[in-house]
């Protein structure tokens, strides 16, 4: 056995290694494959004004599946990111349009645009505490309590404004509440804002995943519970960290999607958790928890993003679109599969 | 009625990187308790399985009833008459008796319908049969472990077994469980069934057993009728001769007890106790053995003084520090570390390499800033590697690429790292080879040298011997016997680890 350590420093050379760092780097290959897809075949694929359109929409995606990546690795998973995204932008346009009244002063409070964005981020991650305490403290399965958490924060989105939408966010000078549009509209530089947070976002979280002891801890307890708890990782703090981080993220796109459509509807964010979760399997993440990195999510929704936008450019049909976007997600999850097989292969021969 | 009905002859199994059985004969008398005993790794396991038409025999050949047979698979050996009761039940605790006693061969009605009337009816004929009135629409996570143990008897009578093996069949029964199962055994006797019996329970076997065949190294020891058996003929057998490794005497003698313990009590789950009542005390400078047979209670033990046991009651001191109460996080801070038994299930993270396994639990030592600091961490990880002689190509190798000694290795190095001043290790020589086992015995004499109380499990008479100062025995979730090395003998300890306290001893 002890040969075994010798044999990865030679290396598998051949055919077979080829063949497994084509499987190691394939999302980014098909990243480089669609987009050089739709360059041929769409026209006006490649431009400034379209790769910043692909990026405000990926952006979205992308924000919620890092969040969605943490919890995956600790193997679990959080289905109630869409309806967060829908409450906070329900908080936040609230907060803009009707301010906060205190009757039994009868006056109103508008707080400002920055203390809109800490609430409503408040709100996100208190329902992460929430999704968090409901796995480990009750030890409610975590597809159950975030399917109840969806529910919940839908429906506390839609009782917000009785269905209604809050709309021109733009806030009043008297009131002293304007800016909120730059979250989703502004731009850096060229940059959109909502890019750029991206960025930072994803910056931190590699960071904190691959070089902090709670990275660590997450990929432990992900990869073996137990093994985790014996060596001292508190296991319920970590869990509930990674789900108040989803419900960090989600309450984040639920600023962005308001900000951009300048108004807040209590159906927004629907289905995103499923994009989030697809773009974190595209990339790499195992759903059994313990294996997959923040970058791989990135690269992940950026696929989903060209691949959608595209279809659209070339005037696929939304019906087909569907379709397409299915495929790409099982042969993704099958190549991880091959990828494991062959790499348990070369290492034992 | 004592013809042989299944033989085996010449068997040779081996797995890669070692032979489990090496040119065994095997003779099994109908009507009879065929006795199979050996130290763990001796093979006993393997021979059953092979038997029963789990694994096939790389060498020779069964026969039953004469004609040569071979096993494809374990239902093929099962419709050939040979049931296996396993070690670990093999039950579904979700589904009902009928249900699990029926599994894969369902009483049907054109070979779609299951007759429930039918199987509810036989179900209750075989649980009559075996002297229980365990009700045929219970499930079976209700019921109590001897009367699953009598669910999977029934399970493997279903299909009128003339072969029967047990593995452990008592490890997890009480006293009176264990009459009734006896009783069970001696009417299967007079049916005509062939029964092998499998436990470490000496007076057990010499009470029932009426053909003994010993295992040792995967080797045939002896084979002997009960007429020319007695409790030393089988240690002798068994043991066989020779140390494992030469002994390392101790640097310096103990210091004053550190690791303190009164009335610890575990109750089990079900009903009785699973450690019952233990006060010791450990000392800085030495090697503790705590010997037993499985289902002693010495894993319970440690997990109660480790802080996993929830319904753990008792003191626990640490330097005077109480510990009682208080998490694996705050106990392990204290200094008290345990080194897991199952090493794949509660030792490794397969998905972190080896650095990040050695680090795990210690992660404050090298943390700068929030962030783990590569400078930092190193050095620490090179100095544990080569500390534990740790065979790998560095820290960041995967843990998956190292043999099963080192990987044990990477479980102790991480405990290590935690700077304990208590080291608990359970079963720390379990599926590892020679050569890996004399490194990690003598790791652990290094770190006893260095003021560290270590204590340590096994099932194994020559490894109590190989390294411990002080050998404690374990039976029945107490402790029997604390013996100096040099004063205790083999017969001893195997005694103490059958013994029962205030209960009659078997005849």
């Amino acid at each position: 056995m002890s040969t075994v350590s010798a044999t990865l420093k030679t290396a598998p050379a051949g055919n077979a290694s080829a063949l497994l760092l084509v499987l190691k780097l394939r999302t980014f290959i098909a990243l480089i494959a669609v987009t050089l897809f739709f360059a041929l075949m769409a026209p006006n694929f490649v431009s400034v004004a379209n790769a910043v359109i692909i990026s405000k929409h990926v952006a979205i995606n992308a924000i919620l599946a890092i969040g969605m990546t943490y919890v995956i690795l600790t193997g679990g998973i959080d289905l109630s990111v869409g309806s967060i995204v829908g409450l906070t932008g329900m908080v936040a346009g609230g907060l803009l349009v009707h301010g906060i009244p205190l009757p039994m002063l009868g006056v109103i409070v508008y707080p400002n645009v920055i203390e809109v964005v800490l609430i409503s981020l408040l709100v996100g991650t208190a329902i992460g505490a929430i999704n968090g305490l409901l796995v480990t403290k009750l030890g409610v399965a975590p597809f159950i309590a975030t399917l109840g958490t969806l529910y919940v924060a839908r429906g506390a989105a839609l009782l917000l404004s009785g269905g209604a939408t809050f709309s021109n966010l733009v806030g009043r000078p008297e009131l002293e509440n304007q800016g909120f549009p730059v979250i989703g509209s502004g731009t850096v530089l060229g940059v959109p804002v909502s890019v750029i947070i991206l960025i930072i976002m994803a910056l931190v979280a590699a960071y904190v995943a691959q070089r902090t002891p709670f990275g660590r801890k997450v990929y432990a307890v992900g990869g073996n519970e137990r093994a985790a708890a014996l060596s001292g990782v508190r296991v319920d703090r970590v869990k509930i960290a990674v789900y108040m981080i989803s419900g960090f993220c989600a309450a984040v796109v639920g600023l962005i999607v308001s900000s951009q459509l300048v108004a807040s509807h209590p159906a927004s964010g629907n289905t995103f958790e499923l994009n989030a979760i697809a773009a974190a399997v595209l990339g790499g993440t195992s759903l059994s928890g313990g294996r997959g990195l923040i970058g791989g999510t990135i690269i992940g929704a950026f696929v989903i993003g060209v691949l959608s936008d595209g279809l659209v450019m070339m005037g696929v049909s939304e019906f087909w679109q569907m379709v397409i976007k299915g495929l790409v997600i099982i042969a993704a999850v099958v190549l991880d599969q091959l990828q494991r097989r062959l790499a348990a292969n070369t290492r034992q021969g | 009625m004592s013809g042989i009905v299944l033989s085996a002859r010449n068997i040779t199994k081996a797995f890669p990187g070692t032979v489990a059985l090496q040119d065994v004969d095997f003779d099994v008398h109908a009507g009879a308790v065929n006795v199979l005993i050996g130290e763990n790794g001796a093979g006993k396991s393997t021979l059953m399985k092979i038997l029963a038409g789990v694994e096939r025999p790389t060498l020779g050949s069964l026969t039953m009833e004469g004609e040569p047979v071979s096993f494809s698979s374990i239902r093929d050996a099962a419709g050939k008459g040979i049931g296996i009761v396993f070690q670990e039940l093999n039950l579904c605790p979700n589904l009902s008796v009928t249900e699990n006693i029926f599994l894969g061969r369902d009483i049907t009605r054109a070979g779609f319908h299951i007759d429930r009337a039918a199987q509810k009816r036989r179900a209750a004929e075989l649980v009559a049969k075996l002297e229980h009135d365990i009700d045929p629409d219970a499930l079976v996570g209700d019921l109590m472990i001897g009367e699953q143990q009598i669910v999977e008897i029934a399970k493997a009578l279903a299909e009128d077994a003339r072969v029967l093996i047990m593995d452990e069949p008592t490890s997890a029964l009480s006293a009176s469980e264990v009459e009734v199962l006896f009783k069970v055994i001696g009417e299967l006797k007079r049916a005509g069934v062939a029964i092998i019996y499998i436990s470490h329970r000496l007076e057990e076997l010499i009470r029932i057993g009426d053909h003994f065949t010993v295992l040792r190294d995967g080797r045939l020891a002896a084979s002997a009728p009960r007429s020319e058996v007695s409790i030393p003929w089988i240690i002798e057998k068994m043991l066989g001769a020779g140390e494992v490794v030469a002994k390392r005497p101790p640097a310096a003698p103990p210091g004053p007890p550190l690791l303190e313990v009164q009335n610890l009590t575990l109750p089990r789950r079900g009903q009785g106790l699973a450690v019952d009542d233990v006060s010791v005390s450990f000392r800085p400078g030495e090697i503790t053995a705590i010997y037993g047979l499985l289902g002693a209670g010495r894993t319970e033990l440690f997990e109660s003084l480790y802080g996993l046991r929830s319904g753990a009651t008792g003191s626990v001191r640490l330097g005077g520090e109480e510990l009682a109460g208080r998490s694996v996080n705050r106990r392990m801070k204290a200094g008290l570390l345990l080194v897991p038994e199952d090493r794949q299930r509660d030792g490794l993270l397969q998905n972190l390499s080896v650095g990040g396994n050695l680090g795990i639990a210690s992660m404050g030592r090298f943390t700068r800033f929030f962030s783990i600091s590569r400078a930092a961490e190193t050095p620490l990880l090179s100095q544990v590697i080569s500390q534990l002689h740790i065979k790998t190509a560095g820290p960041d190798a995967p843990i998956t690429s190292l043999s099963g000694g080192n990987q044990q290795k990477v479980v102790i190095g991480k405990s290590l790292l935690t700077q304990p001043r208590v080291l608990l290790l359970d079963e720390p020589s379990r599926g590892i080879d020679i050569g890996a086992k004399a490194e990690v015995f003598s790791t652990m004499r290094d770190l006893a040298d260095q003021g560290l109380a270590i204590v340590y499990t096994t099932s194994d008479l020559k490894e109590t011997h190989a390294v411990a100062d002080r050998i404690l025995v374990m039976a029945y979730g107490r402790i029997t016997a604390d013996l100096r090395a040099e004063e205790a003998s083999d017969e001893a300890l195997v005694r103490a680890s059958t013994h029962k306290i205030d209960e009659p001893e078997l005849a």
